[in-house]
């Protein structure tokens, strides 16, 4: 709800921003966990991602925002190099 | 003074109106208001983009989009076509968009029927929409300009769509007093973006139409309640204001002729008012004291105005040109739920049969005979052909 000017706080609005639909990593079911030594950089699963919570480095490393990763697995799928696998949860 | 249909009178005053993006679909019979607003863009006399879409679906989806970019928009459409942008219709009302339409009154099939009635528009009055009625081609004219003051009040702040009987008044030229633009400017100020409730501004960008849980939807439908609460009144200082500046008698809420003193009130609505207007006179000339209460507009509903009107009759005959089936007729049985004596319910000119000064003049004796036999409450079909009413 966006209150910041008169007369707007009278639908229901949401400013585009990180997490502002709440933590989503806590719907997960599945943790994807990358093992470093079989990545291969290539990046597939950064552009497959339907929520963009995975993360590059300068080093082109990869790693999982946990706090948004709903555990969809599109990465794992898609990973050519099979160095992403899925864990259960809990 | 010139000589217009009701449909024409109506795109003069989204000229009047200065309406930005029109959005539109034909449809019998309210093609004449969109082929008329497209010439006068055509010609240059008026300034607006109107977009041609392929459906009334999508025609109501470009307004709420204009309307979000700080367009004032105006679509029109009629039954099948209403009923086919419903799910829009709901979009622009919850979601506070002042959107104004025209709705061309009309039978919803089967059997295919492009003749007047008035349930098309009711089966919409749960929408978050403003909605009024007009009783002629000037009406239509001056409710045009009328509807975006009420809708872009900040105190409002929801679409509002009016109608007009198929053929009747639509389709039948009559004297039309213009709104000046100068007129029409002073009383309809630009649309200001800022006020809008959704308005997409690249410098604050937002998401409109997302999920909203349980835990927030019942404050935000409140917040319309509030609105249609609000909304009598700016009603009422709208038609106040116009009657100043036009000089023509502007009805807002209800249109009151000789009730006062009367004994039967006939509560009538849309084109045929003017029939049931000459048959109050009739019956005056001939001693029996009556009168007709008009509703003008049908959300918010005016159950109080309506209740005081008609306080001192002994008979109120409510004719309805629509119907609830399983129910009644829909303003029959909205205003009995404000008035304390039990109306009738008269259902006439289902699927355009006309409804005559004559009908309107039997139906007053009607219920007032039924009144002094101490039959309230009834509902009657008026004018069964080959049926008992």
């Amino acid at each position: 709800m966006n209150k910041a000017k008169t007369g707007r706080a009278k639908v229901a609005l949401s400013k585009p921003s990180e997490g502002a639909s709440g933590l989503t990593g806590l719907w997960r079911l599945r943790r994807p966990v990358i093992d470093p030594a079989k990545c291969t950089k290539c990046h597939l699963c950064w552009l497959y991602c339907p929520e963009g919570a995975i993360a590059r480095g300068a080093d082109g490393a990869v790693w999982m925002i946990y706090e948004y990763c709903k555990g969809c697995g599109i990465c794992s799928e898609v990973c050519p190099s099979k160095s992403i696998s899925l864990v259960k949860e809990g | 003074m010139i000589i217009a249909t009701g449909n024409h009178a109506v795109s003069y005053g989204v000229r009047a109106a200065r309406a930005e993006v029109i959005a539109a679909y034909p449809i019998t019979p309210q093609t004449q208001i969109i082929e008329k607003l497209a010439e006068l863009i055509q010609s240059g006399e008026m300034r607006a983009k109107y977009i041609r879409v392929e459906s009334e679906h999508s025609a109501m989806s470009a307004c709420i989009g204009a309307e979000a970019c700080g367009a004032r928009t105006f679509t029109a459409t009629s039954s099948h076509g209403l009923a086919y942008m419903s799910e829009m219709v709901f979009w622009a009302g919850m979601g506070r968009f002042p959107i104004v339409m025209a709705v061309v009154n009309r039978t919803l099939a089967p059997p295919w029927s492009i003749w007047n009635e008035h349930t098309d528009m009711l089966a919409q009055r749960d929408s978050g929409w403003i909605m009024m009625m007009c009783g002629s081609a000037q009406e239509a004219h001056d409710t045009t300009v009328m509807a975006y003051r009420i809708a872009e009040d900040e105190r409002v702040l929801q679409p509002v769509m009016f109608g007009l009987d198929a053929f009747s008044l639509s389709h039948t030229a009559e004297n039309l007093e213009l709104i000046d633009q100068e007129v029409a400017d002073g009383f309809l100020p630009p649309l200001n973006p800022e006020s809008l409730p959704v308005y997409m501004d690249p410098d604050n960008p937002v998401t409109f139409g997302n999920l909203l849980g349980p835990d927030k939807m019942m404050e935000f439908r409140h917040l319309i309640k509030e609105a249609f609460g609000r909304a009598k009144g700016v009603i009422e200082e709208a038609a106040k204001d116009l009657s100043n500046a036009t000089g023509r008698k502007q009805h807002g809420l209800i249109e009151d002729y000789r009730s006062s003193d009367a004994e039967v009130v006939i509560l009538a609505m849309g084109a045929s008012s003017g029939d049931c207007k000459d048959a109050v006179d009739i019956l005056r000339d001939e001693g029996i004291k009556a009168g007709m209460v008009r509703v003008k507009t049908i959300r918010p509903f005016p159950g109080e105005e309506i209740a005081s009107s008609v306080r001192g009759a002994k008979a109120v005959a409510i004719v309805d040109r629509d119907y609830s089936y399983g129910f009644g007729g829909i303003i029959g049985r909205e205003a009995a739920s404000y008035l304390s004596k039990k109306p009738l319910n008269y259902i006439a000119g289902i699927g355009g049969r006309d409804i005559t000064v004559e009908d309107f003049r039997k139906i007053a004796e009607d219920a007032l005979a039924s009144a002094e036999r101490g039959e309230l409450g009834i509902e009657k079909w008026w004018g069964m052909r080959g049926f008992e009413g």
